[in-house]
């Protein structure tokens, strides 16, 4: 059994009066995909801000290689490896894709590996390093996803959180982006993913946590979950 | 202060007061860039900028009183250069923790807060700076110490006084300095980085409080530097001189567009330019040229000559 990379034990989060996530309690390993998958408003953007620590939980833990980190800020965890891109792209509009990638390194000093992991960045998304000179803004749906995973490879994660890497792209191009996922998970990145489509989400993770109304329905191996009446009836869209 | 007096409306009265038009507008234009810039990453603007620079010409006045420089000293010997360097440094860090400390005490317990609550909040910070100025300088004008003797070169037909000339090249050396620390630095990058979007900027590892308080220390050190180079060319001194010099300043980053440095730089100089021109035919006008600036551009061009046109962040 690999080591636990993050671990949420009983978070209760609240949006004011709203209890978004209830008693949530989930882990990641070292070198899984793990996806949360669950329909919108489910809680599931709601779990990658709490762990990030763009939110903060009213009770509960949450553990990141075994240190507490409910109350740690942002920037620090970028600096431990755990990073976010995030749903919507976050991409911004009026610096380069060159500069746009830079800024993910923000964090990190070590000028060599940078520009060793840009060069990285460049070849796993041979698109972008065609518009490297080209603003964010004018990308195309597809390559501002590509950037926004790229972006985040910049800061060196060991566990990345994806948002909803599909929303808005066309089957083709989310096949090439669940294709560069597997790739970055092979090179031994772990990676926590949200998804609403479950259905390639399943395909390309290992383990699979359902998300319904704030609280974790349905847990377990991501296959097993594809053969699941329930997970089909609800999520896949079968039976 | 030094003018070449020439009969209203003539040519080379024009001159003259575009020179002073363009000093004023450099002082205008480092204020701005204090406005702007804070608009920039919390799409505030604080009000209490004005009152930083007044604060500026009086946190050098006191040393420069204490190591003896005392106003209208007659024939006193000129103040050794490194002197005056080591007093604008002295404004410069006390206006840099001025404006850290507003910023922490006033606006980052309203970070979450409505717009609404932090434009009044600081609409008070700035009502509460003017007096505890009042209580603690008193609210009679003071003289300030010729820094630099002021004598007037003779620019072809027109005359400016040294220290106004002083006023330019600083101001062109300051704006420049910012430009490329915000282009091609690291922290400059991270405030880009907030200002164009703060979630994401802290995603990237970026520690958005410490580019907050770094914002804020900038706009107050070019400000704390327009205060004292104003009271070296018209030395006298009130609590309340940040009140217009700030709200014109403001109108000059609005007419560049708020939240661009370029854009302050050159609202500011318009504005002055623009002041000088009215002053030249109807100099009672003057004092009114700015307010029917911020009007027109409102009206006409809300986000300013070269602010974005993009959307709107929410």
């Amino acid at each position: 059994m690999a080591e636990t990379v993050l671990e949420l034990e009983g978070i209760n989060v609240f949006y004011g009066a709203i209890h978004a996530l209830r008693d949530v309690s989930l882990c990641v390993n070292a070198g899984e995909v793990v996806t949360l998958i669950g329909a919108n408003g489910a809680g599931k953007t709601t779990t990658l801000a709490t762990i990030c620590g763009l939110m903060r939980p009213k009770s509960g833990s949450v553990k990141y290689n075994g240190a507490d980190i409910a109350r740690a800020q942002t920037h620090e965890l970028v600096a431990q490896g755990l990073v976010m891109a995030p749903e919507g792209r976050g991409i911004f509009p009026n610096l380069t894709v060159d500069e746009n990638l830079r800024i993910g390194a923000y964090a990190r000093r070590d000028k060599p590996a940078v520009a060793a992991d840009l060069a990285h960045a460049y070849e796993i998304f041979p698109r972008l390093s065609e518009r490297k000179r080209q603003k964010g803004g004018t990308l195309s749906g597809g390559e501002q996803q590509m950037l926004a995973i790229a972006r985040a490879l910049m800061s060196a994660p060991k566990l990345l959180l994806l948002d909803e890497p599909s929303l808005g792209l066309a089957p083709l191009i989310v096949q090439t982006i669940f294709a560069t996922i597997d790739r970055i998970n092979k090179q031994g990145v772990t990676i926590l993913l949200v998804e609403q489509n479950a259905n390639i989400a399943l395909k390309h993770s290992h383990r699979a946590y359902v998300i319904e109304a704030g609280r974790v329905d349905i847990e377990g191996d991501s296959a097993q979950l594809r053969n699941d009446p329930r997970v089909k009836a609800a999520y896949l869209g079968e039976g | 202060m030094l003018l070449a007096q020439a009969t209203p409306g003539s040519f080379d009265t024009l001159l003259q007061q575009l020179g002073n038009g363009i000093a004023m507008g450099s002082v205008y234009a480092l204020i701005a860039v204090g406005y702007t810039m804070v608009y920039g990453v919390l799409q505030l603007i604080n009000f209490a900028h004005g009152e930083v620079y007044m604060l500026g010409a009086y946190y050098s006045y006191w040393p420069a009183r204490w190591l003896g420089y005392v106003p209208d000293a007659g024939e006193k010997p000129s103040v050794p250069l490194y002197i005056v360097g080591l007093l604008f440094v002295a404004a410069m860090s006390a206006c840099a923790l001025t404006g850290m400390l507003i910023e922490r005490l006033a606006y980052r317990p309203l970070r979450k807060a409505s717009r609404l609550a932090a434009l009044i909040t600081a609409i008070g910070v700035s009502l509460l700076l003017q007096n505890l100025a009042q209580m603690a300088f008193s609210a009679d004008p003071r003289g300030y110490p010729q820094l630099v003797q002021q004598t007037s070169v003779q620019l072809g037909p027109i005359a400016l006084a040294n220290t106004k000339l002083i006023i330019i090249a600083v101001a062109a050396i300051m704006m420049t300095g910012l430009h490329l620390f915000v282009q091609h630095t690291r922290p400059g990058s991270a405030m880009r980085a907030v200002s164009f979007d703060m979630r994401t900027a802290r995603l990237m590892g970026v520690n958005v409080n410490r580019t907050i308080a770094m914002t804020f220390a900038i706009g107050s050190i070019m400000a704390a530097v327009a205060g004292m180079l104003v009271a070296m060319d018209q030395p006298r001194l009130t609590p309340m001189m940040g009140l217009m010099a700030g709200l014109k300043a403001f109108v000059a980053a609005v007419l560049g567009g708020i939240g661009s440095i370029p854009g302050a730089a050159l609202g500011g100089l318009l504005l002055g330019v623009l002041e000088a021109l009215v002053g030249w035919q109807k100099p009672e006008y003057t004092e009114a040229v700015a307010f029917a600036v911020l009007i027109v551009v409102l009206l006409v061009k809300p986000t300013g000559l070269l602010g974005k046109t993009g959307r709107e962040k929410v």
